[in-house]
């Protein structure tokens, strides 16, 4: 009974509010990601610089969505990185845009890809640096891994920003099988 | 009207053309190697008027002519000369094929009078012709097969159904047979096109086949005979001349408009789509401004290329204004027309659109995605393709649980072939909660990788107490800890 209304509670911030950009950070932030996109169903465009070295590897997402639908945008700097996302979002020929972030942004640049959002009917993401979010978000997440010896896929993902309604920490796992989002009851903890 | 046709021959094609760009004053051959043998290929008139002949032995043709030049033949070079000959032919008239590898055939009906008769007309050919220094045989007549026979083995012009007078004369090689049936011929008495035509039809088609009589019908023209035209290759350009200079951009825009509509007209046609555009604008003081625009995919819809084009006209300096406007399909790719249904959906397009609009401000190959690659190192397990320039197929292999993402190496500091009970890895303290492992991956011995030399890994999924799950390797063969990845 617990668990049926903590699913609830989670599903109504879960799947992310559509035509917004939000916010993620923590170590498990990619993983995050890639379950917004399973969740997103469409194309998604990940725009990041180009001289960032770690590689995302298809064959570990491959379990959250299909690789061939990503497409990899790589800019020189930053700037790039915001101009093709804004383009991206506002051209709304992708369900999910996930911009990976290596410097806090204003309060402008973060209320002109809300409007770009807004424009295209567009999911937009940022993975951010801890403590690096934007005024302007919808919503932030915290997401770090958490040990388990029977479960390797828990995880504490943590509201930390909302802009309507309140903070609130769920521990969920992923299951490969029906590629689905579960909750874990935090009973016996 | 009755047909005439030219028939031009140049029998010292490839080193006339050599010969053109480096004049050599002495004997001289091509070369081409056959098997093992380097026998002459085509020959100056100075080699020829010292005994040399095509096929000889380059050691043979040295001991007949010790200060003989040689060069090395260039077969397509020569190929792509005749070409430009074809084009340059078409100022005579616009049915002009090839004929073997150093011939061409004109059709010329319909267009001697502009060079009064047919005598001032050949003249002119050879005119310009050997004025650019190449030497050249000519035959007119009423079929091609004759022609040809003047042009080899004849000399002047057949009048109009005076086919067999011109040619009666002329040895059977020039009916273009075989050099084995013109043998056999021979040996019967048979030397000349008239000794042919004086025998009964029934017996020759006995003893040398169809083909004897074929070409012989050909020539006097009771079997029709075609010439394939080689086509001008289609050009994709517009061009926009403009009584007064503009330079306002939306002025610009519905010029480029314009030639788009043009210019996608000419594409559907050819069905191909345009791959990269380039639109070049002149301004009143001569310079130049280009805008260059690469699609992520071939396109002919003007109406989905010209939004495309707006971020570029927006960076363009009008200057004093702009007077001429040309867009030109550098880069053309076939693309058949698609019937229209329910299943193409619109998604797709905008999708196109998107990669074009980002990959002009970052570069198209950094638009990329991720493809599945035959390998089970994990690195190459994958490979990043430009997403304009290749397909989303094959299957993702998922027999084994693989990081979500992977770092270069960082060595960390263990010893043993077991992990170690805490780890050090970028500045934070980990102890090690529960381990799996260990999978072996070998090296691929037949490429060679730099991060792969220290020989065969132990792979070990490592979930710490404080949450992080690493993919840790150790080197056996070269004992120390890596780590190599990150699970979710």
């Amino acid at each position: 009974m617990v668990n049926a209304t903590m699913t609830s509670e989670f599903q109504k911030h879960f799947p992310l509010k559509e035509n917004r950009v939000h916010e993620v950070c923590g170590p498990s932030a990619v993983s995050f990601a890639c379950a917004v996109a399973g969740q997103a169903r469409g194309t998604a465009l990940w725009v990041r610089t180009a001289w960032q070295t770690d590689q995302i590897n298809p064959l570990g997402f491959n379990h959250y969505f299909d690789p061939h639908d990503l497409i990899i945008a790589k800019g020189k700097d930053e700037t790039e990185v915001l101009a093709t996302a804004e383009e991206t979002l506002r051209s709304g020929a992708v369900t999910l845009a996930i911009i990976e972030l290596t410097k806090p942004i204003g309060l402008t640049v973060g209320r002109r890809l809300q409007l770009a959002a807004k424009t295209g009917g567009t999911i937009g993401l940022c993975i951010i640096q801890d403590g690096m979010g934007s005024n302007a978000a919808e919503t932030r997440w915290h997401c770090a891994p958490l040990f388990d010896a029977t479960d390797s896929t828990l995880q504490r993902w943590k509201l930390i920003k909302n802009k309507s309604g309140t903070f609130k920490t769920w521990d969920i796992r992923w299951d490969a099988e029906t590629r689905r989002i579960i909750v874990v009851s935090k009973t016996g903890q | 009207m009755q047909k005439r046709v030219v028939s031009l021959w140049f029998p010292r094609l490839a080193s006339d053309r050599f010969l053109r760009a480096w004049p050599i004053d002495a004997p001289f051959a091509l070369i081409e190697r056959q098997n093992n043998t380097e026998r002459l290929y085509c020959l100056n008139q100075l080699a020829t008027n010292e005994g040399l002949h095509v096929g000889m032995g380059y050691a043979d043709a040295r001991a007949f002519c010790p200060n003989l030049q040689t060069r090395p033949v260039d077969i397509e070079g020569d190929q792509r000369f005749l070409h430009t000959l074809v084009k340059w032919a078409k100022r005579y008239c616009p049915w002009v094929g090839i004929e073997g590898v150093d011939g061409l055939v004109l059709n010329v009906t319909g267009s001697v009078h502009l060079y009064q008769n047919e005598v001032t007309f050949l003249n002119d050919i050879h005119w310009r012709i050997e004025r650019a220094g190449i030497s050249v045989r000519s035959g007119m007549a009423d079929t091609r097969g004759a022609a040809w026979a003047i042009a080899h083995y004849g000399k002047g012009i057949a009048t109009e159904g005076q086919s067999l007078n011109a040619i009666g004369a002329l040895p059977i090689a020039a009916l273009r047979l075989d050099s084995k049936t013109c043998i056999s011929l021979q040996r019967l008495g048979i030397r000349k096109i008239l000794d042919l035509t004086a025998l009964p039809r029934s017996t020759i088609t006995r003893r040398f086949g169809a083909v004897v009589l074929l070409r012989l019908d050909q020539a006097l023209g009771a079997q029709p005979e075609d010439i394939s035209p080689i086509e001008d290759p289609p050009r994709y350009q517009a061009r926009l001349n403009l009584p007064d200079p503009i330079g306002l951009e939306a002025d610009v825009l519905a010029g480029t408009e314009r030639l788009l509509t043009q210019l996608c007209d000419r594409l559907k046609q050819q069905e191909v789509g345009a791959r990269v555009l380039s639109l070049n604008l002149r301004r009143v003081d001569r310079g130049t401004q280009q805008i260059e625009l690469r699609l992520a995919c071939p396109m002919r819809d003007p109406a989905r290329i010209l939004p495309l084009f707006t971020r570029g006209i927006g960076g363009i300096d009008a200057g004093f204004g702009i007077d001429q406007l040309r867009l030109i399909a550098t880069q053309v790719e076939r693309l058949a027309t698609k019937q229209i249904s329910h299943t193409t959906g619109k998604t797709n397009g905008h999708l196109d659109d998107l990669i074009t609009r980002i990959g002009n401000r970052i570069g198209l190959e950094n638009v990329q995605r991720l493809l599945p690659a035959d390998s089970h190192i994990p690195e190459h397990s994958f490979t990043i393709a430009p997403v304009a320039y290749s397909e989303a197929d094959g299957s993702w292999g998922r027999d084994r649980e693989r990081p979500i993402q992977l770092f270069n190496p960082e060595r960390i500091q263990g010893t043993g072939s077991i992990p170690p009970k805490s780890i050090r890895w970028r500045r934070m303290y980990f102890t090690v909660g529960h381990i799996t492992g260990p999978e072996r991956i070998a090296p691929e011995w037949w490429l060679p990788d730099e991060n792969w030399q220290s020989g065969v890994r132990d792979y070990w999924k490592v979930e710490t107490n404080e949450g992080r799950r690493l993919w840790m390797f150790y080197t056996p063969q070269n004992p120390s800890w890596f780590v190599h990845g990150e699970f979710p």
